[in-house]
């Protein structure tokens, strides 16, 4: 069997990405829009809540405590040279609630959602349901994408914070169990060390990524071609580009909430 | 095989648009990169009549009923449907012609992770009509394509030709002013087209329905074209020779992304052109 190597020109694989960004631009934009305007698929919108919220909580709780465990331990180790074993809590606490809770649960959430969004659609574009969907009158977009969107958004915002809490609990375990520390000690400086600037900064977080992984996940389903072979292409496709977009959006927030509020 | 028991529904009257025409094309075109797939196709779908479309695969034929939908956008010509002209609608006006417009697609394209129920009722749902009136309708609708028992069952428990019928009764539960049948026989058994040929042409008889049917079955079309739906005796029956179906009946061949035919069935058979000879042989 031969093989034959196709060239494409630079210049039509930046119009590809032009296009695709400027597509998912518009999707991005109707969906929000969407909120605005009649019908609201509210029931569709729990639902995907359910799915979405209530069906990653296992994976969440999972990581959240890993990660708040790991963190105490590796902080641990540092802070025992000089003495200051105690400030774990104040690692820990700053490192989930600014960072780590937003960041791990975004990705997981990508991970377990965006690839779940992206199959869904994509094999209803294949089948031609899309297409049933607009024949039937009904704008897919509102109908799929939008409930999507508030769902990610809204259920990542409170899986962040089971996170960040969870976070805690394992970075507590860690500092009681294996160092010794204070159980009043530390909860007293988990609470201490925050300040306004990191409980927004932790809560806005969690937002935005839901928003990407929804958008993201719903593009790619949106835009499969090809069957089965598109369908599976998309999914990976999605994990990828939601995960990288949030390492760097969540760079710029950062930077951008440094520049409002000041460094510490 | 008798027909499934007539709906107690009043049929939809034809609604005449202002253009005349149910369906009108008007030297459309539309290439997918290099592709040419329609080349200037020109034709009328008076109110009433139905249309039957042929051509051999890759056509164009389920590209010419996207279009008419306004699922797909032609990159010149002007298409009308009920008086409306969708090349110049946006998506938003779509959705309130698309109300007004049935269609069966190839495999059906039912709603995977609904019910037979709410892939029916979907657009009734969608209007806010009462449940009580939606669940009647439903019922209605899925008796006359004769599947009331598939009411709670999910598409992947049914047949390719259970779906396609519940695809029907999805088109027709709001009893559309125009139907598009996109391949409704297509990878059927001879038996179970024969039960969806029977199907459409009691929906053409007892609606009166405008509709453009695509299909590779000659065989299909010409049932159409000689047989009646008879409503006393609940069946699909053949016309007396020389008697002509009260519903008129046309044919539209496509080839090389034009039209090569658009007649009724004693100008095809009595075609002299070479190519539609040797189709219709």
């Amino acid at each position: 069997m031969a093989f034959e190597l196709e060239l494409i020109s630079p210049v039509e694989v930046a119009k590809g990405y032009v296009l695709a960004i400027q597509e998912y631009t518009l999707l991005s934009a109707q969906s929000l829009a969407n909120f605005f305007r009649h019908p609201l698929y509210m029931g569709d919108m729990l639902q995907q809540a359910d799915l979405i919220g209530v069906g990653s909580l296992p994976i969440v709780v999972l990581t959240g405590l890993s990660v708040g465990a790991l963190l105490a331990l590796n902080a641990a180790s540092t802070l025992e040279r000089f003495g200051s074993v105690t400030l774990i809590g104040q690692l820990v606490s700053l490192g989930m609630v600014t960072e780590l809770g937003p960041l791990i649960t975004g990705l997981m959430v990508a991970g377990r959602n965006a690839s779940g969004m992206a199959s869904e659609l994509g094999s209803m574009v294949v089948t031609e349901q899309i297409d049933a969907m607009r024949a039937l009158g009904t704008d897919p977009t509102k109908k799929l994408v939008t409930p999507r969107v508030g769902a990610t958004a809204f259920m990542l915002f409170f899986l962040t914070i089971i996170a960040d809490l969870l976070g805690e609990i394992g970075g507590y375990g860690v500092a009681h169990l294996l160092f010794g520390v204070d159980t009043n000690q530390y909860w007293t400086s988990v609470w201490q060390v925050l300040v306004f600037r990191d409980v927004f900064t932790g809560l806005i977080k969690p937002v935005l990524f839901g928003f990407i992984i929804s958008t993201v996940g719903c593009y790619y389903g949106m835009s499969t071609r090809g069957g089965t072979q598109g369908v599976g292409r998309s999914t990976t496709q999605a994990v990828v580009a939601a995960s990288v977009l949030i390492l760097i959006t969540d760079f710029f927030v950062t930077k951008l909430i440094f520049a409002i509020f000041g460094y510490r | 095989m008798p027909a499934p028991s007539l709906p107690s529904g009043n049929p939809a009257a034809a609604v005449v648009s202002p253009s005349g025409y149910a369906i009108e094309f008007d030297k459309v075109a539309i290439a997918f990169d290099e592709n040419v797939v329609l080349d200037g196709v020109s034709f009328q779908l008076p109110h009433g009549e139905t249309k039957a479309l042929f051509g051999v695969a890759g056509s164009g034929k389920s590209t010419l009923l996207k279009l008419a939908m306004g699922l797909l956008r032609p990159d010149s010509g002007r298409i009308f449907v009920l008086g409306e002209e969708v090349t110049r609608m946006s998506e938003q006006e779509l959705f309130q012609l698309r109300r007004r417009v049935g269609i069966v697609f190839q495999e059906g394209a039912l709603f995977d992770s609904l019910k037979v129920y709410e892939n029916v009722a979907f657009r009734l749902m969608e209007e806010r009509i009462s449940a009580a009136e939606v669940e009647r309708r439903v019922r209605e609708v899925l008796r006359f394509v004769e599947l009331e028992e598939t009411y709670d069952m999910f598409p992947s428990e049914l047949s390719g030709g259970m779906r396609r019928r519940v695809a029907i009764a999805r088109a027709i539960v709001t009893e559309p002013e125009v139907l598009l049948y996109d391949s409704p026989t297509g990878g059927l058994d001879p038996v179970t087209s024969n039960t969806i040929v029977e199907l459409i042409v009691k929906q053409r008889d007892v609606y009166k329905t405008s509709a453009l049917m695509v299909t590779h079955r000659l065989q299909d079309a010409f049932t159409m074209a000689t047989h009646q739906f008879d409503k006393a005796t609940n069946q699909m029956v053949v016309l007396p020779k020389g008697r002509h179906c009260d519903v008129p009946m046309s044919f539209l061949i496509l080839r090389d992304g034009k039209v090569i035919f658009d007649g009724d069935g004693h100008e095809l058979a009595t075609s002299r052109d070479e190519y539609i000879r040797e189709y219709i042989s």
